[in-house]
């Protein structure tokens, strides 16, 4: 059932300063699919996830070496512009981040900056849209105007995801979205990523081996920097390879 | 005398600390019983038990005997004396003995001053006698007590924990008392000021020349005088030049402040931010006055040739330089204050921005500025609050005639400015133009309060919503 790559990755290596945190990471991201990335704390997942968005353009002393091409596309070219990267490769935090502004104003910061709406009406329709896939239409429909922080934990995640998709983005990133919600919440994101799959291209970082298996359908195992094993989530979960990975997935890691 | 009796008291003091710390120690080690705090509380409880009833005994008689000296000797003066004496004299006169007594009095010597200065020396030598003989032994008396208290193994931490708290407590009562002292005595003379003036005159009134509002007898005015009181003391011109002045070192704080904080907490490296930082505040360490010359000698008259190169007439002291010169002393509590604020802006919130493919400036005006626009706004509230209390600058610069004008080149005057004027030089304290100033320190402090009080609100409220 394996789609077409949508993301390919190859020999990634990142280095904070002098520390490498990432080593010779190969690893393709599948169309249309989640992919779960998993593994001890501090082995690098969240960084290789920034790497697809160039989130780590951000920090001063972080340096990325190798090759991610998205489409085809080298993204760490220098003709690349990192805005309209980021447009079309969207991500959802681990911390809710709405910003102080209404709900609203969340959901249309997005297409506001990139002059997506064409008019107010527009823009009404793809704040709409937005929260109806993010599945929180229902529950702020009536108050749209008040501000994003005032949701509850899982709402304002959602929240997240709405403002996030407003772009219409081809790939969504995901750092831990669900580490800071309850049971019931994890449940309806986990519901909605399986949505919003048919739509976009899905990457998820996760500590929770149960959520990888419910929501991926490809899963990469990281350890100490490096990816030690990549497959399909049946197979990791189900036969992996790799010793590592076996004694990681069954909880005996350590 | 006092230093010789705290000095004395601080070396009682420091042995008895060592005292009582190996005293508890030779309690405890023959095993008779376990000790019930570290060894060292027991040498606080020790030296304070030794230092604190001798220190209230001196404080109290550096309180009351001067009054009570005081007291008798006016008692006997005016015994002494053939005719009523009025209270006024009865100060001078004891005033002359006491300064005879100290060997430093220059005018014609009575008898009765010399005979006064022999009563008031025979009196300060027994009370200082007194003095003396009860300070050791309260610290004799005291310490014995405590020495026993530590042979029954007292609970020394308790006791010494409580002291703590108590000495704590007056610490702070003092400085509440001292502040509420200066509002009252604010308060008193400014009552004192509009029952002689009336407020709608004060705070309405459009000219202000207290050096007119001349009295010969304050029980009988002439019209003339009546009218002159009425028309000296129109604050107006005041306020409107304080507001005026704060209005333009604002206008000059508020951009660069707030454009150099943004790009100190938001594009500046580590390395640049390590060092801008200190550089602009070394600004807020300049002595006002350095300001205040600067402002006066160099900018003023820069200003004036200025305009006479254009063909403008510039005085050369004008709202413009005061307000510009604190305009510069105002940039480094804009600026670091907002550097602060929008650094409390979560790092999340930029990086959610720049994922939705946000750019740098897209962020910085979108999210992070309205994020920390309250604490931006508190910040420059108490810059305002500072720029409307500032002395100084204006006093140097700004001028003191009380014009009622919006022109910045003119000279303009502001309540600072115009106490200063009032309380330097002989003054009655009893006239209105003396307490004029009091009524003007009370504005000003009323309304520097204010503002700090929404300043710190907003600040506060701000704070509350990330932490
Ligand atoms: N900004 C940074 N500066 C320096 N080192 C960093 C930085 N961010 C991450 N690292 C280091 O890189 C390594 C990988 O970190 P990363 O955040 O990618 O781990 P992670 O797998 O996401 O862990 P977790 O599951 O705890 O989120 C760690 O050793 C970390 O200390
Ligand atoms: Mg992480």
């Amino acid at each position: 059932m394996s789609n077409k790559n949508k993301i390919t990755a190859k020999q990634v290596s990142v280095f904070y300063g002098s520390k490498q945190a990432l080593f010779d990471v190969d690893l393709n991201i599948a169309e249309k699919e989640v992919t779960a990335l998993i593994g001890p704390s501090g082995c690098g997942k969240s960084t290789f996830i920034r790497c697809l968005n160039r989130m780590n353009d951000v920090i001063d002393i972080c340096k990325v070496e190798g090759n991610i091409e998205i489409d085809g596309q080298d993204i760490y070219d220098n003709s690349v512009d990192v805005v309209q990267l980021r447009e079309k490769v969207g991500m959802v935090f681990q911390k809710p981040n709405p910003f102080p502004k209404s709900i609203y104003e969340n959901i249309s910061y997005g297409p506001n900056i990139h002059g997506i709406a064409k008019d107010k009406t527009h823009m009404d329709e793809i704040v709409e849209t937005s929260l109806k896939r993010a599945a929180l239409w229902d529950e702020v429909k009536d108050r749209l105007d008040q501000p994003g922080t005032g949701l509850s934990g899982g709402q304002q995640q959602r929240l997240c995801i709405a403002r996030a998709i407003s772009i219409n983005p081809e790939v969504i990133l995901m750092d831990e979205p669900c580490s800071a919600l309850d049971p019931i919440a994890t449940a309806k994101i986990e519901s909605l990523i399986d949505e919003l799959k048919s739509l976009y291209t899905i990457a998820i970082v996760t500590h929770s081996m149960a959520q990888a298996a419910r929501v991926s359908q490809h899963t990469g195992f990281f350890h100490l920097g490096k990816l030690i094993e990549f497959d399909s989530t049946e197979k990791i979960f189900k036969n992996p390879e790799d010793k590592m990975t076996q004694d990681y997935i069954t909880g005996r890691f350590g | 005398m006092n230093s010789i009796l705290i000095l004395a008291l601080i070396l009682f003091g420091l042995t008895s600390f060592y005292f009582g710390k190996s005293r508890i120690k030779k309690v405890t080690t023959n095993g008779a019983f376990e000790p019930k705090a570290l060894p060292h509380f027991y040498g606080y409880y020790q030296a304070l038990w030794c230092a604190l009833p001798a220190l209230v005994i001196i404080s109290i008689w550096t309180v009351f005997e001067p009054l009570i000296l005081k007291n008798v000797i006016e008692n006997k003066i005016q015994i002494a004396s053939l005719n009523e004496l009025s209270k006024d004299e009865l100060n001078l006169i004891y005033s002359q003995i006491v300064s005879f007594a100290q060997g430093n009095f220059s005018g014609q010597i009575t008898k009765g001053i010399e005979s006064g200065a022999i009563t008031y020396k025979n009196l300060l030598s027994i009370s200082q006698g007194a003095k003396i003989i009860l300070f050791f032994c309260a610290i004799i008396a005291a310490s014995l007590f405590a020495y026993n208290q530590i042979n029954k193994n007292v609970h020394a931490r308790e006791g010494v924990e409580k002291a703590l708290t108590v000495i704590l407590f007056l610490s702070s009562v003092a400085a509440i008392l001292t502040t509420i002292g200066i509002i009252f005595s604010l308060l008193f003379e400014t009552i004192q000021f509009f029952s002689k003036i009336n407020p709608l005159d004060f705070f309405f009134g459009l000219g202000w020349s207290p050096q007119k509002a001349f009295i010969s007898d304050p029980t009988s005015l002439t019209p003339q005088e009546a009218k002159d009181l009425k028309e000296a003391f129109g604050a107006v011109p005041l306020f409107a030049g304080t507001a005026f002045i704060a209005f333009i070192a604002m206008c000059v704080a508020v951009p660069i402040g707030l454009y150099s904080g943004i790009y100190l907490a938001e594009y500046a490296t580590t390395k640049q931010r390590k060092w801008g930082k200190p550089i602009i505040e070394i600004l807020a360490g300049v002595p006002t006055v350095v300001y205040g010359f600067f402002a006066a000698l160099t900018v003023g008259p820069f200003f004036r040739v200025i305009g006479d190169s254009i063909g403008l007439e510039v005085s050369s002291e004008s709202a413009l330089a005061a307000g510009l010169v604190m305009g510069v002393m105002i940039i480094p509590f804009v600026s670091s204050l907002s550097d602060d604020v929008i650094n409390a802006v979560p790092q999340s919130l930029r990086e959610g921005s720049y994922a939705m493919g946000a750019t740098k400036s897209e962020t910085i005006k979108k999210v992070v500025f309205p994020a920390a626009l309250p604490g931006i706004v508190g910040s420059i509230l108490l810059a305002v609050s500072r720029a409307v209390g500032e002395t100084m600058i204006v006093v140097m610069a700004a001028g003191l005639a009380a014009n009622l004008t919006i022109n910045p080149l003119e000279a303009t005057t502001t309540i600072t400015t115009q106490i200063v004027m009032i309380l330097v030089g002989d003054q009655e304290f009893t006239s209105a133009k003396t307490q004029s100033a009091f009524a003007l320190g009370l504005t000003l402090f009323v309304l520097t309060l204010i503002l700090n009080f929404i300043a710190l609100r907003i600040v506060k409220k701000y704070r509350e919503k990330y932490d």
